[in-house]
């Protein structure tokens, strides 16, 4: 008891955290995942956009056909799979991390500000996230997306501009439940400016729920870049995305099932681990859900 | 006072949503009159009429409040594709929306609720885990990826399901609900029935499958929190039968919660279709929107859009009223 007194919630949080094989086991993962999407250069057996028709659909190397040299085998184009993969992993978890970061400090940033000053900001910031609640997620996305035109930057425009309103939610919830706190009257009684107050404050003592929310919502903007790049709305080629990998399957389904099964498969194991290692999360910083 | 207040958010949210969705113009790249014109050539003069004819010469203030002024009344202008009322275009295509839409929720409402009530109220730890893996799998699996493994495994390989498409045009039943399954059965045609049972099938699974997972989940966990009660307690000791208590006392209580998340999940289901009907070329409207956006058909992707907020917000507000009456605690 003393001795976890003495612990930051931080710290104690990870102690539990580790704890929580699964979860753990799915953290480890994605950072596996995101050391070969950084190293992928250096990693990849071939260049992912290397096309030749003669290894067109070549079947993965347990199948009749199938050699060592492209283990998955190759697309309809003949490019290697596994290297297609391991390049699509820099767009899925690059966009996902990157956008769920941007969201989240915009919408944290927001949220503390409207939940501390009130009153007109707060009224105007709160009616904007119940208009953007208002739109269905992929028809919002796909509409933006189709008005914008295709493209990174457009991807990463269309997923922050809808994904910020989770962290503004949290955060100003937080921070009305903050505001009324003895720690901040305190300041503002020795007369602290109040963005100091909400900056030094309010803020490190909300962003335990924010961050938690935050990858909990990476799995849906995962999912949300690769069903864009699926419909052709993603990042274009030579860029490769996973969602664009299944879409390219799909003109191949008879001939080469592989073709959209392996990245459908990457796509589905990153979101699970995600999901997984956000629940352990959750449970680590949340002291009810302690066991 | 619960129901103005609600009714004035819902205005709110219809305002802020067409206010959005107007504004989406701006991030069109170019200038709608030259998208309008594409290659033809075309003099200063005429290029000014067009503008004033398409109201693009107005104050924005102005032109807001005719895209809602005309947006009431359905008009959504004129798709440029089909050079016809984007309303008609949209028109013809929802039948076949509605019908798998609706076949999916069925489908997820029949498979979910009772699974969900199964693992909640069961004390044996392993058929809970199972539902719960099942449900991860379904909500982590994406839609377009289990279309394709569907598609492969039933159509390409087992041959049990055509691999795409509606019913063909000629052999359709006479139009009355223009939803293919029941007016074959007006016709007195199960044959007919059955086909277009058969081209449903695979689309409307893969709209329903992460459905469904949502609401086991939910479910599940309404009825894990209703089993210690007293009443299920005090309704099992005077011996009602197991069947009797899930049905009436649990169900009972785990549906509020089942049923507003139907509706969000409902919602999500128009983005879904845009990309199951890609999948499996359904001829509804959300394969239509695809299809206009790469043909640049703007007026049609802001009208749809549009019209999927608008049907997702009185979804929300139907949820928010059916959750009131099925659990008069809120109402308190």
């Amino acid at each position: 008891m003393s001795a976890s007194l003495a612990l930051s919630p931080g710290t104690l949080a990870f102690r539990h955290f580790r704890r929580d094989p699964l979860a753990f086991a799915c953290a480890l993962f994605l950072l596996m995942v995101a050391l070969i999407a950084i190293a992928a250069p250096a990693i990849a057996p071939h260049d992912p956009a290397d096309a030749d028709l003669l290894r067109r659909l070549q079947p993965p190397v347990w199948m009749s056909g199938g050699d060592w040299s492209y283990p998955l085998g190759c697309d309809g184009l003949g490019r290697d799979i596994l290297s297609r993969l391991i390049y699509g992993a820099r767009i899925s978890l690059g966009i996902g991390v990157f956008v769920v970061a941007l969201a989240t400090v915009i919408g944290a940033t927001l949220g503390v500000l409207a939940g501390f000053v009130r009153g007109l900001p707060d009224a105007l910031l709160s009616r904007i996230a119940d208009i953007l609640l208002g739109f269905p997620y992929l028809v919002f996305a796909i509409g933006l997306m189709g008005m914008m035109g295709p493209g990174l930057s457009n991807i990463i425009i269309t997923l922050v501009l809808k994904e910020w309103v989770v962290a503004f939610r949290v955060a100003r919830g937080e921070t009305l439940a903050a505001r009324e706190q003895d720690y901040v009257e305190a300041a503002r009684a020795i007369g602290c400016r109040r963005a100091r107050i909400m900056r030094d404050e309010v803020m490190p003592n909300i962003l335990s729920p924010v961050v938690v929310v935050a990858t909990i919502r990476m799995a849906n903007v995962i999912i949300m870049e690769a069903s864009l790049s699926f419909l052709g709305l993603g990042v274009q080629p030579p860029a490769v995305s996973w969602g664009g990998m299944v879409a390219d399957g799909r003109d191949v389904l008879a001939g080469g099932w592989w073709v959209s099964t392996f990245p459908g498969l990457a796509i589905m194991l990153v979101v699970i681990a995600a999901n997984l290692a956000s629940q352990g999360l959750r449970e680590a910083f949340d002291p009810r859900l302690r066991q | 006072m619960w129901l103005a207040n609600r009714a004035s958010h819902l205005i709110t949210v219809l305002i802020g949503t067409s206010l959005a969705v107007f504004a989406m113009m701006w991030a069109t790249p170019g200038d709608p009159v030259q998208i309008m014109l594409a290659d033809q050539r075309a003099t200063r003069a005429q290029v000014a009429a067009l503008r004033h004819e398409m109201g693009l010469d107005l104050s924005m203030p102005h032109r807001f409040a005719l895209f809602v002024w005309h947006a009431l009344h359905g008009d959504f202008g004129r798709s440029f594709f089909h050079h016809r009322p984007v309303i008609d275009v949209i028109g013809e295509r929802l039948p076949a929306t509605i019908e798998l839409t609706l076949a999916a929720a069925i489908m997820a409402l029949l498979i979910g609720i009772p699974l969900g009530l199964y693992a909640g109220t069961r004390r044996v730890r392993l058929p809970d885990r199972i539902v719960s893996l099942m449900s991860l799998i379904g909500v982590s699996m994406p839609g377009f990826w289990l279309g394709l493994l569907l598609m492969l495994v039933f159509s390409v390989t087992f041959h049990l399901f055509p691999v795409s498409g509606r019913m063909g045009g000629g052999d359709q039943p006479p139009g009355v609900t223009h939803l293919l399954v029941i007016d074959s059965v007006i016709a007195g045609r199960p044959d007919m029935a059955l086909t277009a049972l058969r081209h449903l099938a695979l689309p409307a699974i893969t709209l329903a499958l992460p459905m469904a997972a949502v609401l086991m989940q939910v479910t599940r966990t309404a009825a894990m929190e209703v089993m210690p009660a007293d009443y299920i307690v005090f309704a099992a000791a005077k011996g009602l039968p197991r069947r009797r208590i899930l049905f009436l006392h649990v169900l009972k209580n785990a549906l509020a919660p089942a049923v507003s998340v139907a509706a969000i999940e409902i919602g999500a289901m128009l983005g879904g279709n845009m990309i199951v009907e890609t999948i499996f070329s359904w001829p509804g409207v959300g394969r239509l929107v695809v299809e206009a956006i790469f043909d640049r058909n703007y007026p049609l992707v802001q009208a749809a859009v549009l019209l999927y907020a608008v049907f997702y917000a009185l979804l929300n507000f139907v949820a928010d009223m059916l959750y009131r009456v099925l659990d008069p605690r809120v109402a308190a």
